[in-house]
């Protein structure tokens, strides 16, 4: 289908019912119970999901195909949000010129910090793009005021011009909107004790999502995209049989940077303002995370990276010792005591270092990330479940080292 | 008026306690890609690991105990209480307070077996079995060790700054201007940033004539010239690559530990520092050790001259980019940096 092979056309048809019923499948609690804290149905983290999703399949185009660590991507996710806020300034509050002009100053932008990064692979790559950022970054802050407004970021003012559409209705800002329905619109749909939001930001999103994923796949399964996994597995023979690594990595590079511009583009259609911070270095770590966690060079595995993390830096932020205790009331105090004693570190504020220590094992045991994890427990399912137990011996536990 | 001499003296001095700093954490990241061949991204969090060790030998050594002094009354007219450190009940008040005073730099004996500690452990458990995998990965792990070391840091010692003072000998100004001729008060710098620039020259001398005058040394150069044929000649090559880890992470402890009364120490200070270093390192050479020292001090004080008025009004915001705009520069015109050896780290 859509030009897919079998296996591909059955993930990506799971990667649309997952995003088209989100509402519902990230609300399995009842609004009632103790576990609805557990929830994550609700617009503003959803479209956060499918937004860093995008962000991380762009960022998987370069590393996960290529093998150039970029240390700077923020900085595309930073200009292509500036541009956003100033398409709605200027032009109209829809949010197709927006997004469509974050992509392609991106891109623009992409092609200049390619042209000069790309001359060099390694470590050396990975400096030049943070370089380039910490540059962008440090310029936003100071000199580039007028175009970014500095430390208070771009916002969206009653007086902007707005050519195309309204500078203000009834003395407020005009929503952010396509073809006239909000950004902001939302229905719920109440079952019972269950409440599910259908938010319209979010189905943009999620339909932009499934474009991109969907681009994503042909790319990697492309001729171009094998080209790409050459460079990685190996550059310098690839040189020596007269191809030109040069283009496509360049190729793949203001690809990946368009897919950061496409993510701050919608951040800005959902939410109608830039800042600097948005493309510091930590902000490029986040992405460099996400990837490596759901595994780097899957098709899917970004995507589940960014949600992990989108998620649980969500909930655990949200835990606190109150909670904790409500959980262990069961137990006898000490010990609850003693459990809460160990935990805290780890929650609310703590969440960076649960993060950093579950990268750092990811990296050290499991350096296929989320994904070659799933594989690896689906090998092990298989072998338990399709061997008799009477040849429960080393023939199958040497294929499933394979 | 500040004439343009002294305006140009003032900006190297500025630029030498920074530049101080990025040579010492430049160095030790250095020595742990010459020896080990690993790209250490945790040795920013190292520097900062040594700041709050200034910072805990401060609180140890304030801890007190409260007595109710009865004939005297605070502002509410209750019993005055009266905070006594230990160690001035221990030694006598003067002594003790010296003590207090001196914190920082008797941080440093209590920092060199931490950080040699932190350094060997990191080596043993983490980094050893990394050598083989890929410079991405190396990237990546110690990117979160960092991340780990540095959330733990702000766990204990919160989000805020912690101000430690140095020696109260070396709380005034030197001033410059009326020592070399030019108008008293012109050009004044703090006795401690001109400590921390001799330590750090110090540390620098030693880590130095270690390496070229001792036989420890001599097999450690040897073997960042060629492992293999070291490693035939019967000599254990990892144990002392293993050594030469510690003493980079005491390195950048020494340089965090010198640095708290500087600016006080926070706990994203390494990663700020590390960012910078990184780019000293590949201006100054990947492998090269002189080149990263040189660099170190080269780009400190280009930032200082880049900060000053005159520049700032012809080049808005250069003062903020300038290390990376001269990093960029010197990776495309010379690849290799200004002293980096041949067939080092070259793609």
């Amino acid at each position: 289908m859509l030009g897919l092979n079998k296996k591909d056309t059955s993930l990506f048809l799971i990667v649309v019912g997952m995003t088209m019923f989100a509402p519902f499948i990230l609300n399995p609690f009842p609004e009632t119970s103790q576990l609805a804290q557990f929830n994550a149905g609700y617009p503003d983290l959803m479209q956060r999901f499918v937004i860093f999703g995008i962000f991380a399949i762009g960022f998987n185009l370069l590393f996960g195909l290529t093998g150039y660590l970029s240390f700077g991507h923020a900085a595309f996710l930073g200009v292509g949000s500036y541009a956003g806020v100033w398409m709605m300034k200027l032009l109209t509050m829809d949010v197709i010129p927006a997004i469509f002009m974050s992509m392609v100053v991106a891109g623009l932008f992409s092609i200049l910090v390619g042209y000069v990064s790309l001359r060099r692979s390694g470590i050396y790559f990975s400096i030049l793009t943070l370089a380039f950022a910490q540059m962008s970054f440090s310029l936003a802050y100071s000199v580039l005021t007028p175009i970014t407004n500095g430390e208070t970021g771009l916002q969206l003012a009653l007086d902007d011009p707005r050519i195309l559409g309204v500078s203000q209705v009834d003395g407020s800002i005009p929503p952010a909107s396509i073809f006239g329905i909000a950004m902001r619109d939302s229905w719920d749909l109440t079952l019972g004790g269950w409440s599910f939001t259908f938010n319209a930001g979010y189905y943009l999103c999620a339909v932009i999502m499934i474009l991109a994923f969907y681009v994503s796949v042909r790319i990697f399964r492309s001729p171009f995209g094998l080209m790409l996994k050459a460079v990685k597995s190996n550059q310098q023979r690839m040189n020596y049989t007269g191809l030109n690594s040069k283009p496509y990595t360049f190729a793949a590079f203001v690809i990946s940077g368009m897919y950061a511009g496409l993510a701050g583009g919608l951040m800005v259609a959902m939410d109608p303002l830039a800042g600097a911070e948005r493309m510091q270095w930590t902000a490029s770590g986040e992405v460099v995370l996400m990837t490596i966690l759901g595994g780097a060079g899957t098709l899917f595995g970004p995507v589940l990276g960014a949600g992990f993390i989108k998620y649980f830096e969500n909930i655990f932020s949200k835990i606190n010792d109150n909670i904790l205790y409500q959980w262990f009331s069961g137990l006898p105090e000490s010990v609850a005591d003693a459990l809460v004693f160990v935990i805290h570190p780890f929650i609310g504020k703590g969440w960076h270092l649960t993060l950093g220590i579950v990268f750092m094992l990811v990296v050290i045991f499991l350096p296929g990330g989320i994904m070659e994890g799933l594989r690896r427990i689906s090998a092990f399912v298989k072998k338990r479940f399709s061997s008799s137990p009477s040849s429960n011996g080393a023939v199958p536990s040497a294929k499933a080292a394979e | 008026m500040v004439g343009l001499m002294d305006a140009i003296f003032l900006q190297i001095l500025n630029g030498l306690d920074k530049g101080s700093a990025y040579a010492l954490i430049a160095l030790g990241l250095t020595l742990i890609f010459g020896t080990l061949g690993v790209v250490n991204f945790a040795h920013g969090a190292l520097f900062m690991l040594g700041a709050f060790c200034a910072v805990t030998l401060n609180g140890i050594l304030s801890l007190s105990y409260t007595t109710i002094d009865p004939s005297r009354t605070d502002f509410l007219g209750k019993p005055l209480k009266v905070q006594t450190p230990y160690v001035e009940a221990w030694f006598g008040p003067e002594i003790g307070a010296t003590i207090i005073q001196w914190s920082v730099p008797l941080s440093i004996l209590f920092a060199i077996p931490i950080m040699v500690a932190v350094g060997l452990i990191m080596e043993r458990g983490l980094i050893k079995h990394f050598y083989k995998r890929p410079h991405a990965d190396q990237i990546l792990v110690t990117f979160g060790l960092a991340i780990v070391l540095q959330e733990i840091i702000k766990y204990f010692f919160g989000a805020n700054p912690i101000p430690t003072p140095a020696p109260p000998a070396f709380a005034g100004s030197f001033d410059f201007g009326a020592w070399l001729g030019f108008a008293p008060g012109s050009i004044i710098y703090p006795y401690w940033r001109l400590v921390y620039f001799a330590f750090a020259i110090g540390i620098i001398g030693v880590v130095f004539a270690f390496l070229r005058y001792t036989t420890f040394g001599m097999v450690v150069r040897a073997g960042m010239a060629d492992r293999e044929t070291v490693g035939f000649l019967g000599i254990n090559i990892d144990r002392r690559f293993t050594i030469m880890f510690a003493i980079a992470a005491v390195v950048a402890g020494l340089a965090g530990v010198m640095y708290a009364p500087i600016n006080s120490p926070n706990y994203h200070m390494g990663m700020d520092f590390l960012v910078l270093s990184f780019v000293v390192v590949v201006v100054g050479g990947m492998g090269s050790l002189a080149g990263a020292v040189l660099a170190g001090f080269l780009l400190g004080i280009l930032e200082s001259f880049a900060s000053m008025a005159q520049v700032v009004a012809l080049l808005p915001g250069i003062n903020q980019i300038i290390i990376y705009l001269v990093a960029i520069i010197v990776l495309l015109t010379r690849p290799r940096g200004l002293m980096g050896r041949k067939g080092v780290m070259e793609d």
